[in-house]
């Protein structure tokens, strides 16, 4: 990207603006871009990928020799594609930049397209970066990343999330730790564990909260997805070979320090019994690394930030709502990707091309493909549902908490300071909730604690999750963090 | 970690009570400890959620500094005297923090009309003391340099709104107050009687509950309210923003603003105005402030009033310039026409009391209106006069301009 | 910014990158990283898993989500303070600083762009 090229994607109005390089994104760019319209990429990564596709440095290593990446050629292939488009010029990539604004189009005459507003993330070039880049139509594909529960202790260092344990080892080849435990819910379990074991680390369990009878209930679903079969096949197969326990109905109640106070030490395992209770029996592991996921929460800053409809999906995650062509309820505003609903790369990447096909008006051109996605996203949506079905968050999951145990990590909010928000000062909803403790208002603006802080607040009240619960606590201006010299226009 | 159902939060059986308080924000909720304190049964009804609406979208003033001489500047120092007199064992609940003021002028002539409020606010009891423009910095280190004046008011303080509203919410149910959350006011049984109307229950989406007396602190949806009862109080919402910057160590001592500030507030202007406001708080990070515009109850964000407050404050703090902000809010300040809060008994409807109209100022108000109304409401003479808030002036005030 | 279009593709040149060692400093203390790490794989790699203090309970923190999103990780880079290590990638020479509680506001100017 070259400075001139940076003042040039300021002045032009692109026709497509795509945001977020993962599989989403990566289809969408390279559907827009085939159907001959002028697409701009931004992403916060310095390369393409996002987290799915995260690999080495591009610069160091060449990513058409590595092996052991999942969908591997059908990254590549994409790449390919939205490089040759870069080269022609059909397709701008702002690498390195987020969006900290979206500002509509005016309404009623003046400027009819969509304006981002732009911060650079990487480190400071000496090319001058885009502030703001204008599209007719965007396609936001934002991702998602690891839901987590609290649990006494897990602040320590050597607790992580899953996925920031498997981005080190994918992005970096880095190891953080030698003996490790994987504990939460979900097949995302699965990856991580089998990759932790092939890079040489002790994996002690996989503790899967919820059992696997309920799979059996979607046989005609998983059926209908046989890819997803020979996975779940694959995976059992590693993790037998490398003898790694896979215990199903099977939470973590504590992370303790080991002897320096600093960092993980050990675990405490239970089995989750009748009605969801924990069994009083405890197993301790002596560990140095703890990967927790419990699913995972779409990002949906952009989402707010256009002001487009959400709803809560079957694993209770607040996720925009979208058409059979992925529009959103804002006309311009197509979302692909698990901000659309949780399903993982391959549902992802079908809804990004799909939607990349429509934003570029070429719907009409491709009715075959089109007829193809939908089908496909339709099988994905049914096998995602029944996986939502089958890996919930368990109701009860507050039981393992101390009053001691911080519930936001940021502002160092225990569970006991939720506890009298609710029942001495009132707080009968999230954003009281949150007001009152302070809760999800630090550095991660509740992107770590939300679900956990929306379901203590329902539940204080004694009812079911909700959209209007997780809402308040879904991020809104900025998207991303600003400094006040760039808000300020300088 | 299930809340008791005791505390009335749930649709209580409808009752009678004396005082039915509508709105539980920081006045509504002061109210309520007042007049419980004075043993009437009170019912607070909230369509929200506990400091739903704009007590949760401030800074948590409590200010002397920005009320030029008249019945406002007293009644802020009433109600700063309330702070630390009467409630001053709670004050940690609400973090109550008396961090002072530091008002702060640029030009020459901003400066000698800064010092010229400071002069006539101490002739009406106000700690402001001139500060010596080469000792700007011993107030504030990284404030820009070549201040022309500045004027520190030891008075000035903070509180957490949302902490304040709750605790004196709970306070006042401890006195035997009921308080409904998700209560929809949608209306009023009025009976007619000699010389007009009484009001005498008041319906809810929960049901209606009887009374003697109600207390509209419906903050800027207060004009709806009175609607309700059939009589015009013309209280606006006026927006505002505020940004939030990440936690930073301790960078501003004071709650710190330009002089202008306080022209703003007593501005009629329809459009945007920004003056800088900037403090920091117990949590680390910095509160930037302030906007004001006419815009109904409109929301989102808008890019050139945000950038206005941005610029301002880096003016004000060159330090600040590289500090991200994280968040931001919108908020309605209860605006009323001559920039007097409305406190007292609406003489069209018996039974019928106002406790608004703050604008920007009602966090820092609210405790000293509650009292007054507490006292108004029992029969006693007030601590100060109230006629200057009489509802009655508007109707006046239009009869004289018909 | 890094742009899709200038990545180096020659062999030899990949190698050649891959093959350097950058040095960075953590509180004065040498440390060495790959080519393309984070702040948070290097430091990760050399055995270091945490590096600043809660504000408020004083609590050890280090990666946490690893992809930008918790802000656990921030560390200060030559001088800038609260940058994310997950996401930061090292440079030579870089000189890295635990969280010492901070007696001033830091040079915030340098982050401003």
């Amino acid at each position: 990207m070259s400075g001139q090229h940076s003042s040039a994607a300021e002045q032009t109005v692109f026709d497509v603006a795509v945001v977020g390089a993962g599989p989403a994104g990566l289809g969408a760019a390279a559907a827009a871009a085939r159907a001959g319209v002028r697409v701009v990429l931004i992403d916060a990564g310095h390369q393409l990928g996002g987290q799915y596709w995260r690999h080495p440095d591009e610069s160091t290593t060449d990513p058409t020799r590595l092996a052991g990446y999942r969908d591997w050629g059908e990254f590549l292939a994409l790449r390919e594609r939205i490089l040759r488009h870069c080269q022609t010029g059909a397709a701008v990539h702002l690498a390195s930049t987020h969006v900290w604004f979206v500002e509509p189009p005016a309404a009623g005459g003046g400027r009819q397209s969509w304006t981002l507003h732009l911060m650079p993330g990487g480190p400071p070039s000496r090319e001058t970066p885009p502030r703001t880049v204008c599209a007719e139509r965007l396609i936001l594909c934002p991702g998602a990343y690891d839901r987590q529960l609290p649990i006494p202790g897990w602040d320590l260092p050597g607790v992580m999330a899953a996925g920031g344990v498997q981005a080190l080892l994918k992005g970096h080849h880095t190891l953080s730790g030698r003996r490790a435990v994987v504990a939460g819910t979900g097949p995302f379990l699965l990856p991580v564990a089998q990759q932790l074991a092939r890079h040489g680390v002790d994996v002690l369990a996989v503790c899967e909260a919820n059992g696997l009878a309920r799979w059996m209930r979607h046989m005609p679903v998983v059926a209908r997805t046989p890819a997803k079969v020979s996975e779940a096949a694959t995976y059992a197969r590693s993790l037998a070979r490398a003898r790694i326990p896979y215990r199903t109905a099977t939470v973590l109640t504590r992370v303790d320090p080991d002897a320096s106070g600093t960092q993980v030490g050990a675990v405490e395992l239970a089995r989750v019994g009748p009605g969801g209770l924990v069994e009083k029996a405890r197993q301790r592991l002596e560990v140095d690394l703890v990967a927790l996921g419990w699913g995972f929460t779409p990002s949906l800053e952009l989402i707010n930030a256009v002001g487009a409809q959400t709803r809560i999906d079957a694993d209770q995650s607040l996720v925009a709502v979208v058409d059979d062509d992925q529009q959103s309820t804002v006309p311009g505003v197509f979302i692909a990707g698990e901000a659309t609903g949780v399903g993982g790369a391959m549902l992802a990447l079908a809804g990004g091309e799909l939607a990349g096909i429509v934003a570029a008006e070429a719907g009409h051109l491709e009715r075959a493909r089109v007829r193809a996605l939908r089908r496909e996203i339709g099988r994905l949506r049914a096998f995602a549902a029944a996986m939502h079905d089958a890996h919930p968050v368990p109701a009860r999951w507050p039981q393992w908490l101390t009053a001691e145990t911080l519930v936001c990590r940021c502002e160092e909010v225990a569970y006991a300071t939720l506890g009298n928000a609710i029942t001495e000062l009132g707080a009968n909803d999230a954003r009281t909730l949150k007001l009152l403790t302070r809760c999800a208002m630090g550095w991660c603006q509740g992107h770590v604690c939300g679900y956990a802080s929306a379901s203590l607040a329902a539940g204080g009240q004694g009812r079911a999750l909700t959209a209007d619960d997780l809402r308040p606590l879904a991020k809104q201006f900025p998207c991303a963090p600003v400094p006040l010299a760039h808000l300020a226009g300088e | 970690m299930q809340a008791p159902g005791s505390n009335g939060r749930s649709a209580a059986a409808p009752r009678g009570a004396d005082v039915v308080v509508i709105g539980a924000g920081a006045v509504g909720a002061a109210c309520a400890y007042f007049l419980a304190s004075k043993g009437f049964a009170v019912h607070v009804l909230e369509r929200g959620g506990v400091a739903a609406g704009s007590s949760s979208a401030g800074e948590g003033n409590v200010l002397v500094s920005d009320k030029v001489a008249g019945y406002e500047l007293d009644l802020a120092l009433y109600s700063r005297a309330t702070w630390s007199e009467e409630l001053a064992e709670y004050a940690d609940r609400w973090e109550f923090e008396a961090k002072g003021g530091l008002v702060v002028a640029a030009s020459a002539a901003a400066g000698r009309a800064l010092l010229e409020l400071a002069a006539g606010q101490r002739q009406r009891g106000v700690d402001a003391r001139d500060v010596d423009p080469v000792a700007i910095g011993d107030f504030e280190p990284h404030i820009r340099a070549g201040l022309a004046a500045a004027v520190h008011y030891p008075q000035d303080a903070q509180v957490q709104p949302m902490l304040l509203t709750a605790n004196l919410l709970k306070l006042a149910r401890e006195r035997g107050a009921l308080v409904s959350t998700g209560a929809n006011v949608v209306g009023f049984d009025l009976r007619p009687e000699a010389g007009g109307r009484r009001v005498v229950g008041v319906r809810t989406s929960q049901g209606t509950v009887s009374c003697g007396h109600v207390v509209n602190a419906g903050g800027p949806w207060a004009g709806a309210i009175a609607a309700m009862a059939g009589v015009e109080l013309p209280i606006m919402p006026r927006r505002g923003f505020v940004l939030v910057t990440e936690p930073l160590p301790p960078t501003i001592n004071h709650k710190v603003y330009a002089g202008e500030y306080v022209a703003s507030t007593q501005s009629e202007n329809l459009g945007l105005e920004v003056s800088a406001v900037v403090e920091g708080t117990q949590s680390g990070t910095v509160l930037i402030g302030s906007s004001r515009e006419h815009v109904g109850f409109e929301a989102a964000m808008s890019l050139p009033a945000l950038r206005a407050i941005a610029n301002a404050a880096v003016a004000l703090f060159p330090r600040l310039a590289g500090a991200r902000v994280l968040r931001s809010y919108a908020g309605f300040r209860p605006y009323s026409p001559d920039h007097l809060p409305v406190i007292g008994s609406d003489a069209r409807v018996a039974g019928l009391w106002h406790a608004g109209g703050h604008e920007g100022a009602g966090i820092g108000l609210s405790v000293g209106t509650g009292k007054l109304i507490s006292q108004a409401l029992a029969g006693e003479v007030t601590d100060i006069d109230l006629e200057p808030f009489s509802p009655a002036r508007f109707a006046a005030a239009a009869s004289a301009s018909a | 910014m890094t742009g899709t279009g200038e990545r180096p593709t020659d062999e030899h040149a990949l190698a050649a990158a891959a093959a350097r060692v950058l040095k960075f400093t953590l509180d004065g203390r040498e440390l060495t990283a790959r080519p393309g790490q984070s702040v948070g794989a290097a430091l990760t790699d050399a055995g270091v898993r945490s590096w600043r203090h809660t504000r408020r309970g004083g609590r050890p923190r280090g990666l946490f989500c690893g992809i930008g999103i918790c802000y656990d990780c921030l560390i200060t880079a030559d001088g800038v303070p609260n940058l994310r290590a997950c996401l930061l990638p090292v440079v030579d020479g870089m000189r890295l600083t635990t969280s010492a509680p901070a007696k001033t506001p830091p040079a915030y100017d340098a982050l401003a762009r």
